[in-house]
């Protein structure tokens, strides 16, 4: 049996490993057409005319649509709005002649093959009428305005931080990076007639897209069912139903046929990112290494339709204490797509600056920067003073420090080195919000002992088809080849988006729940096999243990399901429940991480190679360590890119973004990646849910580019302030 | 991707036929890099010509004690060719250098040398660029131009020759063996691409209805004393901010010859005989690595987000002339600097 908590492969391993798994861009149909999209070359302004005659001349072509001649979608902005859309009005492809950024679609070719399609979007000829564009972050901080995300002030951040022994204030840069999954968007949309469609779509949220496509397209919810059991990484790109989803029923809608649409890697650029932040923060220390003031703002950018806010600063306030801390968030809009939460979205952002931060003060202090944040170590968490439903950062710090050897480090700068090398020792912390959203899970077991267990949730690649089969497993008490899981179909018990580092917990009580209700009906079942051993036994004296409903307090006294399920004349039983967050305000919730990073640096030559990394990880129960650590790592890596590869490129000039795609646009290759530990700190925590879950998907990014960016300061003696950190910024 | 009639050629003359009858076809071998421009609509041919069947696959010594390889031979056999690997270990070293495994597995010796830039702007058909589109105008000059040129660019084109084992080759003195339509004929590797200038659209000096045959390497192949020295943006799979390839001769001491090329940093790989000359007879000594540094980029010139390379230039070639007097050549699986 493989029980919560102990390591397990992936139950969906064999089925992607051998191309079993099928991902949107797979599914076949009878008379399938094929879609592609025709970018716009300009970054604002309209569409003044175009040319369909050569596309529409190419044999095979069946039609082309644009604003002008495609079918009716809806009206109201309203009605394009997602279950996490932000402030303002979405983005409506082909609703109009309006260009509102570079590449953004204008026309859709349909043809009978892809190749086909492809070759006539390039004919298709697009005029513009042009106007003046802006998308240069730095140009519009006189314009920007504020947010209003951001945490209540306390105490009086500005007199404390005048009055502090030692300041330190300083501007972190980072630039806009997009996720680049290897699946590029796609949907697979098949015509059903009479007005269905079944949409095999690569999204986070099958039923976010389900409510989308039946609202923009006017149709029945249950006639819209969107499916998406195998993703291809997203890591936030598929949160919102983007452009493909929406074009893709579009051309369906017009045929009347079933269409494919697949994105290219360059259309990969053409919609949300990780938005570009200017930061400053502030903060002012007493001698023995306390903070008096925080303060902590954050200049992003968003588009000119939406209102896209992270949560970027609030993490200053969280982590450590002080009592004075003020937080400001403004946004500039430029003419560019609406950025979307990437992976541990304001987190990453907020952390990298603050940790930064926290390692110059440090420097500022002559303190060891883990000796800084052990005295800035808060128990509760001030923001909203309340203290921690659990918080083993202080086990994390100790556990990573020993894993490392960070005692062996000498503070000064440019002091340790290997042969022709600089050896440079970096630590920051980590945190993540341990969230948890409704969501129902549906169990049915067969009297066989085989069970199944059902949600909407979608499986972008953490692991979710084994924690689901796994938390059954443990709570059913079968084996887990014996649990079979089906999830990424909107006709399936409720979920929201697959995100936030909270499928773990949702998906897991929700399962953990429902299992509660099998095993009552088990043992009301058992009580009725002849000479039942748990004639008397009440629900909640039973557990379900190796297939069989035993009794706690004698376990030699147990029925197996089989017997029971019979006694009761029943071939199987059916459970759904919905569980949610049990938050009421009075403690809060976070995962937390300490990370440690080496780098090394040819002296000369300046190329920075990570050689090590530790993190250590607090984040409640976990339930598989295995795909847990692959969680970690692959946000490790992450972090890593944050630090010295990742920044997608704009030409100011043009308000286009020229480094689109796999071979300009840099994420770390397996050359760039050595040791990485991953321990996980023990964090028993009985509030926050039932499962005691905090999830894992973000916090291993979280601080890793500040810990690098750290190293590389203890290596060079260079303070880099904006990522990524190339070898220009560090020659010397 | 626009439709293309294909062909396939059955011998080195039927390949020179068709091509001189299309004047729009391309020659197609591992297409690792042509089937990319054709996906983004940069090179547009109406004929692609497969010339994989060719009889150019061979790895053949020469007379005067050399190699000659033929053009269809692929990167990733070459790199492993134990003659290679024991004569030319700068030039396996600077293969293995480049690209992936899976992309050297396709890549062929000739296609290699007709290699692309990898200006973003050239591969964006919907932003001006002289190389794909002569007179719309150079985007780079005043745009994103961190991968480009520093030496021997133009008022029209800034771009880079993206390819490792081109500047091995131009170190080596390889000779590029050709034929068209007038018959064979050999060009210095020196001779083989071009400077921009205003003809930025023209890479090589390959006439269009010519064919590589094969490139030979002359029999010095510094095999004791040379390294292939390339840094990037990160530590593989990336194109060379700078690349150095050097070729050394000691003798008692003192530097006998001394060659190197230099890649990431110009329209084709950059030699420069004067800064060569700098070592000759030389003791190889850091000061003198120095003076011919400071010789090789005295008429460099970056732009806004190049300038960087001048000095990361300065410092490979001190490092790379270091490599290689010691006879310690920079590791292409070990990415710590040697």
């Amino acid at each position: 049996m493989t029980r919560i908590g102990t390591p397990a492969s992936r139950v969906d391993g064999r089925a992607k490993v051998t191309g079993a798994a099928k991902y949107a861009a797979e599914f076949e149909a009878e008379n399938l057409a094929y879609g592609a999209v025709v970018s716009s070359r300009v970054a604002k302004g309209r569409v003044v005319g175009i040319d369909l005659r050569d596309a529409l001349g190419v044999e095979g072509v069946i039609d082309v649509l644009t604003h002008e001649n495609r079918p009716r979608m809806a009206r109201s902005k309203k009605a394009y709005e997602d279950d996490i859309a932000p402030g303002g009005a979405p983005f409506r492809p082909l609703y109009d002649d309006k260009i509102l950024y570079n590449a953004q679609p204008v026309a859709l070719v349909l043809a009978e093959d892809w190749e086909t399609a492809r070759y006539a979007a390039s004919l298709v000829r697009v005029d513009y009428e042009q106007e003046a564009h802006v998308t240069e972050l730095e140009s519009q901080r006189d314009e920007a305005f504020d947010a209003k995300n951001s945490p209540k002030p306390r105490g009086n951040a500005e007199k404390a931080f005048a009055a502090a022994d030692v300041q330190h204030e300083a501007e972190y840069w980072l630039p806009i990076e997009h996720h680049n999954p290897m699946e590029m968007h796609a949907a697979t949309v098949i015509y059903e007639g009479k007005g269905k469609l079944t949409i095999y779509d690569k999204t986070q949220g099958v039923q976010n897209s389900q409510a989308y496509v039946a609202s923009v397209f006017r149709l029945k919810q249950d006639d819209v069912r969107v499916i998406s059991q195998f993703v291809g990484g997203a890591f936030g790109s598929g949160l919102r139903p983007q452009y493909h989803l929406p074009l893709a029923v579009l051309g369906a809608l017009a045929l009347k046929r079933s269409v494919r649409l697949v994105l290219t890697r360059q259309q990969m650029f053409t919609f949300g990112y990780r938005p570009g932040t200017i930061q400053r923060v502030a903060l002012g220390a007493k001698s023995g290494g306390t903070l008096d003031a925080i303060m902590h703002d954050a200049l992003a950018m968003t588009s000119q339709y939406e209102d896209f806010t992270e949560h970027v600063t609030n993490w200053s306030g969280a982590l450590y204490k002080c009592a004075n801390a003020r937080y400001g968030h403004k946004l500039a809009r430029l003419d560019l797509a609406t950025p979307i939460d990437m992976r541990a979205p304001g987190g990453a952002t907020g952390v990298y600056a603050l940790e930064c931060a926290m390692d110059e003060l440090a420097v500022a202090l002559k303190l060891d920067p883990l000796e800084l944040r052990l005295r800035c170590y808060s128990d509760r968490d001030q923001n909203e003073g309340i203290p921690f439903s659990s918080k083993k950062l202080r086990e994390c710090y100790r556990q990573g420090a020993d894993a490392f050897g960070w005692d062996k480090r000498n503070g000064a700068p440019r002091s340790m080195r290997d042969g022709s090398e600089l050896v440079g020792w970096g630590m920051a912390t980590g945190i993540w919000e341990a969230m948890q959203q409704k969501a129902s899970a549906r169990i049915v077991l067969t009297a066989n002992g085989h069970a199944e267990v059902a949600c909407a949730f979608t499986d972008i690649g953490p692991g979710t088809y084994t924690m689901m089969a796994q938390v059954a497993a443990d709570r059913l008490g079968l084996p887990l080849e014996n649990v079979t899981v089906k999830l990424g179909d909107s006709t399936l018990p409720q979920a929201p988006v697959e995100g936030g580092s909270w499928t773990a917990a949702s998906a897991g009580n929700a399962i953990a729940l429902a299992c509660e209700g099998v095993r009552t009906q088990l043992v009301r079942f058992a009580r009725k096999v002849a000479n039942s051993p748990l004639a008397d036994a009440k629900p909640d004296d039973a557990a379900l243990v190796d297939g069989r409903i035993v009794s706690k307090q004698d376990s030699s006294c147990s029925v197996s399901i089989p017997d029971a399920m019979r006694a009761a004349n029943k071939e199987r039983i059916e459970q759904e429940a919905t569980a949610e967050s049990n938050d009421d305000g009075k403690h809060a919730r976070y995962t937390h991480s300490a990370i440690f990073a080496e780098v090394k640096i040819d002296e000369e030559l300046r190329i920075v190679r990570v050689t090590r990394i530790v993190n250590a990880v607090a984040a409640g129960r976990i339930i598989n360590p295995k795909t847990a650590r692959s969680q970690i790592l692959g946000g490790v890596v992450f972090g890593l890119g944050m630090a010295l590869h990742e920044e997608t490129q704009v030409d100011h000039r043009l308000g286009r973004i020229v480094n689109h795609n796999l071979a300009e646009y840099h994420v770390p290759a397996n050359a760039d990646v050595h040791d990485i530990e991953v321990i996980f700190v023990d964090e028993p925590d009985e509030i926050i849910n039932p499962l005691g879950v905090k999830g894992v998907g973000e916090i291993g990014v979280v601080g890793t580019a500040a810990a690098i960016a750290n190293a590389i300061w203890h290596a060079t003696g260079i303070r880099v302030r904006d990522l990524p950190v190339t070898v220009d910024k560090i020659l010397g | 991707m626009i439709n293309f009639q294909y062909a396939r050629a059955d011998s080195v003359a039927d390949a020179v036929r068709q091509i001189a009858a299309a004047p729009t076809a391309k020659f197609i071998a591992g297409g690792t890099n042509l089937i990319d421009l054709m996906k983004e609509g940069v090179e547009r041919p109406a004929r692609l010509i497969d010339i994989t069947h060719l009889p150019l696959k061979d790895v053949t010594e020469t007379a005067g004690g050399g190699l000659k390889i033929g053009a269809l031979v692929p990167n990733s056999d070459l790199a492993y060719h134990p003659a290679v690997e024991k004569r030319y270990p700068l030039l396996a070293s600077a293969i293995l250098a480049g690209a992936s495994q899976q992309l050297r597995n396709m890549a062929s010796t000739g296609g290699n040398l007709l290699q692309r830039t990898r200006c973003v702007y050239f591969y964006d058909v919907a932003t001006p660029c002289n190389k794909r589109e002569p007179g719309a105008g150079c985007s780079a000059i005043d745009g994103v131009n961190r991968q480009h040129a520093i030496l021997g660019h133009s008022a029209a084109c800034i771009a880079t020759h993206p390819s490792d084992m081109c500047v091995a080759l131009a170190m080596l003195e390889a000779k590029v063996h050709v034929t068209g339509p007038s018959g064979e004929r050999v060009i210095a590797f020196a001779d083989f691409h071009r400077l921009p200038g205003d003809t930025p659209q023209r890479d090589t000096n390959l006439e269009p209805d010519e064919i590589i045959m094969a490139v030979e390497l002359p029999a010095q192949g510094f095999a004791a004393n040379y390294t292939y020295l390339k840094l990037r943006d990160r530590l593989s799979y990336a194109f060379a901010l700078v690349s150095v390839a050097v070729g050394m001769e000691l003798a008692g001491g003192v530097i006998r010859d001394a060659r190197f090329a230099l890649g990431g940093v110009a329209h084709k790989p950059w030699r420069d005989p004067q800064a060569e000359a700098v070592l000759q007879r030389q003791r190889p000594e850091e000061e003198t690595f120095r003076r011919a540094a400071d010789t090789l980029l005295r008429n460099a010139r970056g732009f806004k987000h190049n300038a960087f390379k001048i000095e990361l230039a300065r410092r490979a070639l001190v490092r790379a002339l270091a490599q290689a007097a010691r006879g310690t050549p920079q590791s292409q699986a070990d990415k710590k600097i040697a």
